[in-house]
């Protein structure tokens, strides 16, 4: 590096004699020893950049003979001497200095505070830039969500999307654009213009028009005094609006606001005694204030009002009694009537029982029973009628269960409302007598299994309802299968405390008819196992009691329920806190007998064995009797052909092939199979479809013209695509499918946007030029 | 005695005109029809029987060129009109319904590497090996004039595709960046990168069109915003994608098609799982293409083959194939959503039916409602077996076809081998990664 260095100061060095050559030519001004006290020392400087020529820094300090001759008022020049001047060499004196504190004070102030952060690395703030830009684009995309989804689930989509709107072109325009050539259409025409008939409307001309435009002139003064009139009305009364309205005083809008509301009380009154109808829907209306109210939430503490007078209230006995009449207004509007909320709950029960199909009538029934005021229906008039129908069982259910029903269909149901009656009455008798009970806690009142519980109060539904038809001994047809449902739904209703004590004399009639019932179901079920079709016995017993069936059927339920009966059945042993053993006893032995009658019939196994000699007997291959009675001998009623005959036409069917399920004792193996058919047949259940049932039901709906009428098969068999041919189809648009599309283009955004691009590009293009 | 007379309504029974048709009174009782089902599923038989025979998809070969076809476009305006870029710089534009070369021009030295048209159809551009970015005039030059570019803007490094604005006169061009233009500036009024690497395909988004998507060969797919002037997200795949086609009916989708022999559907907004994985090709799939409707697309293989994919399936509908046709190397689906053009390297450009069986020309109304109710029943009974396996049944060539079982094998055998690993570690140090995950690599930020 030095000797680089060393060598261009030679080449400057030779340079500069070369300038300075010149002049020795032409001795102008200088003086002999002037230029030759010069060469003498360029020439030593000549001979020491020569000798720092060969690497080695030897430079030697120059010694200072005489005055510099350039004092600058600048800088301190060091000329001769090789060293340079640091400032801190002037500095030094200065140090010692006090007029300096100020600054350094300021100086170590600066030391002190903190440093500002490092800016973030610039892949970083790319990052967040490109995360920021990918979050904004995704928001916009997802407004195509409900379009992307009803397309894709849109039974037929017709491209293209945007549909050409076919203009309609005013009659007048075709018609002007033809013209006339036959001489019959000329002549037609002629006759029209002449009379300047009109094309569009036919019932009026031009001129018959323009004669009913026109008024008279009274006609014109008349309007517009009276138009006149309107104006200055409504100005007056806008002026008075204002004048109304600028009133500060709230004194005047408090009373001026109860005399309006006590107008609307007065007239409400008059129109209830003048029209009632009316009036109803006054009152409709109050409530659907009540509701909007709910909704809106208005007269809650959030409004400005309320918050400006909830600062108030701390000082302003006024403000705070306004605010609570505010309050107070609030709960009253937004008080829902209790006994929905209640029936709400009820079906909240229902629905957690996994019942879906709960009769209304049940939650009807109850609000009337329950109800604390019954004025508050009028509200709900679309209730207040079902109400009423559902009311009215209940009165006429006494009488009806006099009577016998006459309809088949009618007896279940009245049976069910009697059925969920009953149940209502207990609940509202235990409701009374809660108290009573918590000082009484008698037998498996105590149990926490609830569903233990709602066996036994299900049990004891039944007894009473057998009982009570024992007594009444009456015709009840099958019940339907919804009363079970009721039944099982009420359940958990009964998983409150029961009233035992105002049982029991009931239930000990009723075991003992039921014991009868049960003997009979037995004695039947011995006959034949109970899986075996019920028809039968249905067949078989025409005359039997006629509980039975009813019996049978509530054994079914039972039975539906069996697994809940024997899990829980350990727990029924260890049921209570015990008041008196025997109390106990009793209860235990009447859970037990119930039991036992309700699966008296419920052989398992031999059902199956059953099933099985007759799925053996079914698929075995039959006799053909080809025996014509009355051929070849007399015949007629009560004639039997010959048992020669018999024997000769009977073609004994082929023995089959053995079974595989023969040596199987427990197991049915059907051999219906078709292994030919299999072969078209479906094997597994394809994708959409999550049931068999489903995908056979689609199946077996047939779509062709054969079995449909027109439109249905127009209808079954619409392609799901739809394109026109020969037509472009462009990409989906926002304004095909109503949203608006930005109407920023693009291009300007980026364009608007050139600073970061600008230095982007910058870079790329340095970027570009480096490579 | 009052004798009455039989009598009905003419109207009932005579027709108005003769061209009217005759009406059948018809008696719906469902006992006058019975075995619905069996006669059903004939029909549906008969008409996937008759489908097969029909299918037909080859229309036409446009040839002409003189080097593999390297890309293809389609005229925004005129269903009839293609272009295409060849692999010796000649770009030609064809009429379809002639079934001609209408014009035909050397447009760059070496490989045209992209090709793509304005919206309004008068103009179109192309990128070549040459480093160049030349916009043509759609309709060739009047007498006398010399054939030349409206403008060319030389660049600095080879442009390998090229994409223009749906509705703007803006462009794309990708190479070492993706630079957009303006049309009228001839340097990019903003350019995009993200790491260094080719970028071989970009396309504008046909719905949101700020958005662009691109794939590079370092196997990722990059997401850029135009209007806010950056990259969005990267999604780094298993293998190189070699393009990518946005949906035209549902802005957020498009769909890779990539080395791996598959193509992925991507939902834009969840990068990390595609939609879809499209899987039949037995190489790479070079291009793709959506339909109009947006309801399937066609993918170009190396395998020599192209195959159509519903959206929503993973497996392809349709496979189409020829003795003669090579590697495909760009596929097009035309605007009417009814033909399918693919471009390949033995010079070739191919016209097919997008639906193979499909007759072409006006269908009268009874026509129409026969093959709806046909096509209806082959849906319903498209379970079925025989019904199956002969909509599914389509002859193809001994490579693909050997390429095909060995590969059955070949993914057997990895399953197999995950399902053995999983048995014999202890339970739940192995997962099972879906088929689907798998590919991705990572989601860049």
């Amino acid at each position: 590096m030095s000797s680089s260095r060393a060598a261009e100061s030679l080449l400057a060095l030779n340079q500069q004699e070369e300038l300075e050559d010149l002049p020795r030519e032409y001795p102008l001004s200088t003086s002999e020893d002037e230029g030759d006290s010069d060469g003498e020392r360029k020439h030593q400087k000549l001979l020491e950049a020569i000798s720092s020529l060969d690497g080695k820094n030897r430079r030697k300090l120059a010694e200072r003979s005489e005055a510099s001759l350039k004092v600058s008022e600048f800088n301190a020049s060091s000329e001769g001497s090789g060293e340079k001047l640091v400032l801190s060499d002037l500095l030094e004196p200065v140090k010692t200095s006090s007029s300096l504190a100020a600054v350094k004070k300021q100086l170590n102030r600066v030391k002190s505070k903190k440093t500002v952060e490092l800016p973030l690395h610039r892949e970083e703030i790319e990052r967040i830039h490109r995360e920021v830009a990918f979050n904004k684009t995704s928001q916009v995309l997802s407004k195509w969500d409900p379009v992307v989804q009803k397309n894709r689930q849109a039974e037929q989509l017709v491209f293209p999307l945007s549909k050409q709107q076919s203009v309609f072109a005013p009659i007048e325009h075709v018609v002007s654009g033809w013209k006339a050539r036959t001489p019959l259409e000329q002549e037609i025409f002629n006759l029209l213009h002449k009379n300047k008939q009109p094309v569009t409307d036919p019932l009026l001309t031009p001129m018959e028009k323009a004669s009913l435009k026109a008024m008279s002139l009274e006609e014109v003064k008349m309007r517009r005094a009276e138009l006149q009139r309107a104006r200055a009305l409504q100005s007056y009364y806008a002026a008075r609006a204002r004048r109304e309205k600028k009133i500060k005083s709230k004194k005047y809008h408090k009373l001026l606001k109860k005399g309006k509301a006590k107008q609307a009380l007065k007239e409400f009154e008059k129109l209830r005694k003048v029209n009632p109808a009316a009036a109803l829907e006054e009152l409709e209306k109050l409530e659907k204030a009540r509701m909007m109210e709910r909704m809106s939430l208005k007269h809650q503490n959030s409004g400005k009002w309320a918050k400006s007078k909830a600062i108030m209230a701390k000082y302003d006995l006024e403000a705070r009694q306004a605010m609570q009449e505010q309050l107070a207004r609030n709960k009253e509007l937004m008080q829902k009537i209790q006994v929905a909320s209640e029936s709400a709950e009820e079906e909240g029960v229902a629905e957690e029982e996994g019942e879906p199909f709960v009769p209304d009538m049940v939650n009807e029934v109850q609000v009337k029973a329950s109800g604390p005021n019954p004025w508050m229906f009028r509200n709900h008039s679309s209730d207040t009628k079902e109400a009423e129908v559902q009311g009215d069982p209940e009165e006429l259910a006494e009488p009806a269960a006099q009577e016998a029903p006459e309809s088949e269909e009618e007896g279940p149901v009245v049976a069910e409302e009697i059925l969920l009656k009953e149940f209502e009455e207990r609940r509202s008798l235990r409701q009374k007598s809660g108290l009573k009970q918590i000082t009484k806690p008698v037998g498996s009142q105590e149990t926490k299994d609830p569903s233990s519980q709602g066996v036994l109060s299900e049990l004891r539904a039944l007894s009473q309802k057998l009982n009570r038809e024992n007594h009444q001994s009456r015709k009840q047809e099958l019940s339907s299968t919804r009363t079970v449902l009721a039944v099982q739904r009420e359940e958990p209703a009964g998983e409150e405390e029961e009233p035992l004590l105002l049982q029991r004399p009931e239930r000990a009639r009723t075991l003992d008819e039921l014991e009868e019932l049960g003997k009979e179901g037995c004695f039947q079920n011995k006959e034949l196992p109970r899986a075996a079709v019920e028809g039968q016995q249905w067949e078989r017993n025409p005359s039997n009691h006629l509980s039975v069936p009813k019996e049978k059927k509530r054994k079914e339920q039972m039975i539906d329920l069996q697994n809940l009966l024997t899990t829980k059945s350990p727990s029924m042993k260890s049921l209570a806190v015990p008041t008196t053993e025997e109390l106990e006893d009793e209860e235990e032995r009447d859970q037990r007998q119930m039991i036992k009658e309700a699966f008296a019939g419920d052989d398992v196994i031999r059902d199956f064995l059953k099933e099985k000699r007759e799925a053996v007997e079914a698929s075995k291959p039959k006799d053909v009797d080809l025996t014509l009675p009355g051929w070849g001998e007399w015949g007629g009623v009560g004639l039997k052909p010959s048992a020669k005959k018999r024997h000769r036409f009977l073609i004994k069917a082929p023995e089959g092939p053995p079974r595989k399920d023969g040596n199987l004792p427990n197991v049915i193996l059907s051999e219906k199979r078709n292994i030919r058919a299999a072969a078209h047949q479906v094997r597994m259940l394809p994708y959409p479809f999550t049931h068999h049932q489903q995908f056979e039901r689609t199946i077996q709906t047939p779509i062709g013209s054969t079995w449909n009428t027109q439109r249905a098969f127009q209808k079954l068999t619409m392609p799901k695509v739809v394109t026109k041919p020969g037509h472009i189809i462009k990409p989906i648009k926002a304004e095909d499918v109503g949203y608006r599309s930005s109407s920023r283009s693009d291009l300007s955004v980026v364009q608007r946007n050139p600073k970061r691009l600008s230095i982007r590009h910058k870079k790329q293009l340095k970027k570009n030029s480096v490579d | 005695m009052k004798v009455k007379m039989l009598s009905r309504n003419p109207d009932s029974y005579v027709r108005e005109t003769k061209l009217d048709l005759q009406r059948v009174p018809r008696n719906y009782d469902p006992t006058l029809h019975p075995f619905e089902v069996p006669r059903e599923y004939v029909r549906a038989l008969n008409a996937t029987k008759l489908e097969r025979v029909f299918a037909k998809p080859f229309l036409a070969s446009l040839d002409g060129h003189r080097d593999g076809v390297s890309c293809l476009a389609k005229h925004p305006k005129s269903l009839a009109t293609v272009l295409s870029g060849a692999c010796d710089g000649e770009v030609r534009i064809w009429n379809l319904t002639k079934r001609k070369c209408i014009h035909m021009i050397q447009a760059h030295e070496g490989f045209v590497r992209g090709i793509c048209t304005r919206f309004c159809g008068t103009s179109f551009f192309t990128v070549g090996d040459d480093k160049t970015v030349k916009q043509w005039k759609m309709d060739g030059p009047s007498f006398g004039e010399e054939e030349e570019p409206l403008h060319t803007i030389l660049g600095k490094t080879v442009y390998t595709g090229i994409d223009h604005h749906w509705k703007e006169a803006v462009f794309a061009t990708c190479g070492q960046q993706v630079d957009i233009w303006d049309e009228q500036r001839s340097s990019p009024i903003c350019s995009m990168t993200w790491g260094f690497d080719s970028i071989s395909s970009v396309k504008f988004n046909p719905v949101e069109t700020f958005l662009l998507g691109s794939c590079a060969s370092d196997r990722n797919i990059v997401l850029y915003d135009m209007r806010q002037a950056t990259p969005l997200k990267k999604v780094i795949l298993d293998m190189r994608t070699n393009t990518i086609c946005w949906n035209p009916m549902e802005a957020f989708i498009f769909t890779a098609a990539n080395e791996d022999y598959n193509l992925y559907t991507f939902d834009m907004r969840a990068l990390d799982t595609p939609v879809m994985v499209h899987m039949d090709h037995v190489s790479a799939v070079l291009d793709v293409d959506y339909s109009p409707t947006g309801k399937d697309f066609v993918s170009a293989s190396f395998d020599k083959s192209i195959r159509i994919f519903p959206v929503d399936k993973s497996r392809s509908r349709e496979v189409y194939h020829t003795k003669r046709m090579q590697h495909v190397i760009c596929v097009k689906w035309t605007s009417d959503s009814k033909y399918i053009m693919c471009g390949s390297d033995e010079m070739n450009i191919r016209l097919w039916k997008a639906n193979a069986s499909e007759k072409l020309g006006v269908l009268t109304s009874r026509e129409k409602a026969a093959t709806d109710y046909n096509q209806r029943l082959k849906e319903k009974f498209q379970h079925h077996p025989h019904i199956k396996r002969i909509s599914r049944h389509r002859h193809l060539p001994k490579s693909i076809y050997s390429q095909i079982q060995e590969q059955r094998v070949m993914k057997e055998a990895r399953r197999r081998k995950e399902l053995n690993r999983i048995k014999h570690s202890k339970p739940g140090s192995v997962q099972r990664v879906s088929e689907k995950k798998k590919r991705v690599v990572a989601v860049v930020k």
